[in-house]
């Protein structure tokens, strides 16, 4: 028998998700702070309008819930305040971008938004070489806090710590804590984020300045929301052709060291900041990284090479293996247009950055699909099973990795890892099906759907303002769930179900 | 008799070449320069058109990325925005480049296409030749409609209404 939820239950979730939404909602005072550094008038106002409503809406939920102060959050309400907050945020941080008028509906700039929040980076704005300041900063400010977390900002500021705070934080698909306490750890993930922040856009900057030729102030604002689209492996950039606006290969590695640096296990920046530097080889994630980086390099080289795509290797290193380093990290940033997917790539190549958006890369980082540790964890189990087929029967086969500190190798790790992977692959073909519906070939539907429930961000032209709207809306929750990898989102349908048929 | 005869009959010959060849050549130029190709035509066709002389026209946007004796001038033509490699003499006139607020100047281009580019980085790109202003940019005043005013208004009233409702909760719990 299905069990409705009781009204406390309602009440836990409402007074949770208002925290979050406030949150959320303090952080449009930083658009509105570039707004008035830029000189620009509208965008204040557009960006009073939507502060103003998060956070009556914030504050609305807190004072419906009238929560005792000792009340208890169970996973089941930790899953749905994450999943419910994502869903709030994105129809709320949807309003500065949709008055701005760079967006043609509500739905385009809600897309807009949850393709920042899940650090995709698939595009629908219009014009994006006119958009104000305050606006694409705000795009790419969407970014950092989805990549670090909107649930990790509430944790840092407004929710005090205890088991409640780590069934929020667990709900935002990270199960690794890297501080004994939740908030430590959520405080832990700004600090060193701003303190990345600080140091990537100065490079960057200087790249800006030195390699680019861009004058100062605008090369230290593209320093900025390049470094968190880069970092957050999101992939939005202040300019409509990406990186190809920079037009320098200085520009383009830079940003390559980023998305690399960002997709990163947040533990094992832990480690390298606690002078533990050898981690970094000897984790199962990074090793993996590299032999699925390898794998997919070669694919998309040779698919690129045999269709003399590119000549010369710096050719292919700044066209292809660029795309490959972008699409593996789930970061999204482009040095060749859309188009030129489809149009020149070949299949091959194209397979081969499928494969590379699909895997994703560490756990608890910014990055989406599959990612390493699980990929791992099953080519170990395969390989166990097989050790077990050449020894004898009485033999005990065991295999051992390294993340983070040696484990051994069980069942219910492989059966974990299978689960969500199958999901994965599952949601990817998912999109693809929906993608053929609306007459798109089968190739690059699977591109746009892996790109979008990879959380990745790299488009092969799919993604428009003309696309049909059950495919933006396709999108949108492969996203979504992506991001937040399921768990949150089937308690959540859960949740729902049990509400309008419980007894 | 004969040599004169086979003289004007290699000078007509000679004469039709010259015609010939200048028609092609006029005809060619009158194809190139009488109008200017998309962006979309240029990336959806890049290999038929790479290698071939092109003029192409947008607003130049961002700004003029120097480096050394050139720059790149990326121009948005509405679609799509293509970098143009173009000598600094060339981009003497340019006023201002597009940006928030700003409606940057409408050049047009002709040039060399390149689909990967060879010095580069295999980048599509197009190595300017010739460069002209078409039209002057110009400062675009955004105004603050009464809507947005009205609505700024109403969320602050709201928002006003549930802080005190907040406080005065807070009081009595705290009683």
């Amino acid at each position: 028998m299905i069990l409705r939820p009781q009204v406390l239950d309602l009440r836990i979730i409402s007074h949770f998700l208002g925290k979050v939404v406030l949150g959320f909602g303090i952080m449009m005072a930083v658009p509105i702070a570039a707004a008035i550094l830029f000189g620009e008038t509208v965008p204040i106002i557009d960006f009073a309008i939507s502060l103003f409503l998060s956070l009556s809406v914030g504050y609305l939920l807190v004072l419906c819930a009238r929560l005792p102060k000792a009340t208890q959050m169970s996973w089941m309400h930790g899953m749905v305040v994450v999943s419910l907050a994502w869903v709030v945020c994105m129809f709320l941080g949807a309003i500065p971008l949709l008055l701005s008028g760079h967006w043609q509906s509500y739905l385009d700039a809600c897309f807009e938004t949850m393709s920042g929040l899940a650090t995709t980076g698939l595009v629908l704005v219009q014009d994006l070489d006119h958009l104000s300041h305050a606006a694409n900063l705000w795009r790419h400010l969407i970014m950092f806090l989805g990549g670090q977390g909107i649930i990790v900002v509430a944790l840092s500021f407004l929710v005090k710590g205890g088991p409640g705070a780590f069934r929020l934080y667990v709900g935002e698909a990270r199960e690794e804590k890297i501080l004994p306490n939740v908030v430590e750890t959520a405080k832990f993930i700004w600090f060193v984020s701003f303190v990345y922040l600080v140091l990537g856009t100065l490079a960057l900057a200087a790249c800006g300045v030195w390699a680019c030729g861009m004058p100062v102030r605008e090369a230290i604002f593209h320093g900025a929301c390049n470094f968190m689209a880069a970092f957050d492996t999101g992939g939005f950039t202040p300019q409509s052709q990406n990186i190809i606006y920079y037009q320098s290969i200085f520009y383009e590695l830079a940003t390559i060291v980023i998305m690399i640096w960002g997709s990163i296990n947040f533990n094992l920046h832990y480690a390298v900041w606690t002078g533990r530097r050898k981690e970094l080889l000897r984790d199962i994630e990074i090793r993996t990284f590299l032999v699925t980086l390898a794998i997919v390099t070669v694919l998309t080289l040779v698919g690129l090479g045999k269709g003399h795509v590119y000549l010369g290797p710096v050719n292919l290193i700044r066209r292809g293996f660029y795309q490959v380093v972008s699409g593996h990290t789930g970061t999204g940033f482009q040095t060749i247009y859309a188009q030129q997917f489809t149009g020149e790539w070949g299949s091959l190549a194209m397979i081969g950055v499928i494969m590379a958006m699909a895997f994703g890369v560490s756990a608890c980082s910014t990055t989406g699909g599959i990612k390493m540790l699980r990929v791992g964890l099953i080519a170990k189990a395969f390989k166990e099973d097989v050790k077990r087929f050449l020894t004898s029967e009485s033999a005990v086969v065991t295999t051992k990795f390294r993340h983070l500190r040696d484990l051994f190798l069980d069942d219910k790790l492989v059966r974990s890892a299978a689960l969500i992977t199958i999901a994965y692959i599952l949601l990817y073909l998912g999109g693809a099906v929906v993608g053929c519906f609306f007459g798109y070939p089968f190739l690059q539907s699977l591109f746009e759907s892996t790109s979008a429930a990879g959380n990745v961000g790299l488009s092969c032209g799919i993604t428009q303002v003309s696309m049909p709207v059950l495919l933006k809306i396709t999108y949108i929750i492969q996203m979504w769930a992506g991001r937040l990898e399921f768990i949150s989102v089937f308690v959540l349908g859960a949740f729902m179900i049990s509400f309008f048929r419980g007894k | 008799m004969i040599s004169h005869k086979s003289q004007v009959t290699s000078l007509k010959l000679k004469l039709f070449l010259i015609c010939f060849l200048l028609g092609i050549w006029n005809l060619g130029v009158v194809t190139v320069f009488a109008q200017s190709i998309s962006s979309a035509d240029l990336i959806a066709n890049a290999k038929a058109h790479d290698g071939k002389i092109v003029e192409y026209e947008g607003e130049l946007i961002g700004s003029v990325l120097g480096r050394g004796d050139f720059v790149w001038l990326n121009l948005n033509d509405g679609a799509n925005a293509i970098g143009v490699w173009a000598p600094c003499s060339m981009a003497q006139d340019i006023r201002r480049a597009g940006s928030y607020g700003v409606r940057g100047d409408w050049l047009g281009v002709s040039g060399v296409f390149h689909r990967a580019c060879v010095e580069h980085g295999g980048g599509l790109d197009i190595h300017a030749y010739g460069l002209i202003v078409l039209q002057e940019g110009s400062v675009v005043h955004e105004t603050i409609t009464r809507k947005k005013v009205l609505l700024l208004s109403l969320f602050l009233g709201v928002l006003a209404c549930l802080l005190i409702i907040h406080i005065l909760q807070t009081r009595r719990s705290s009683r």
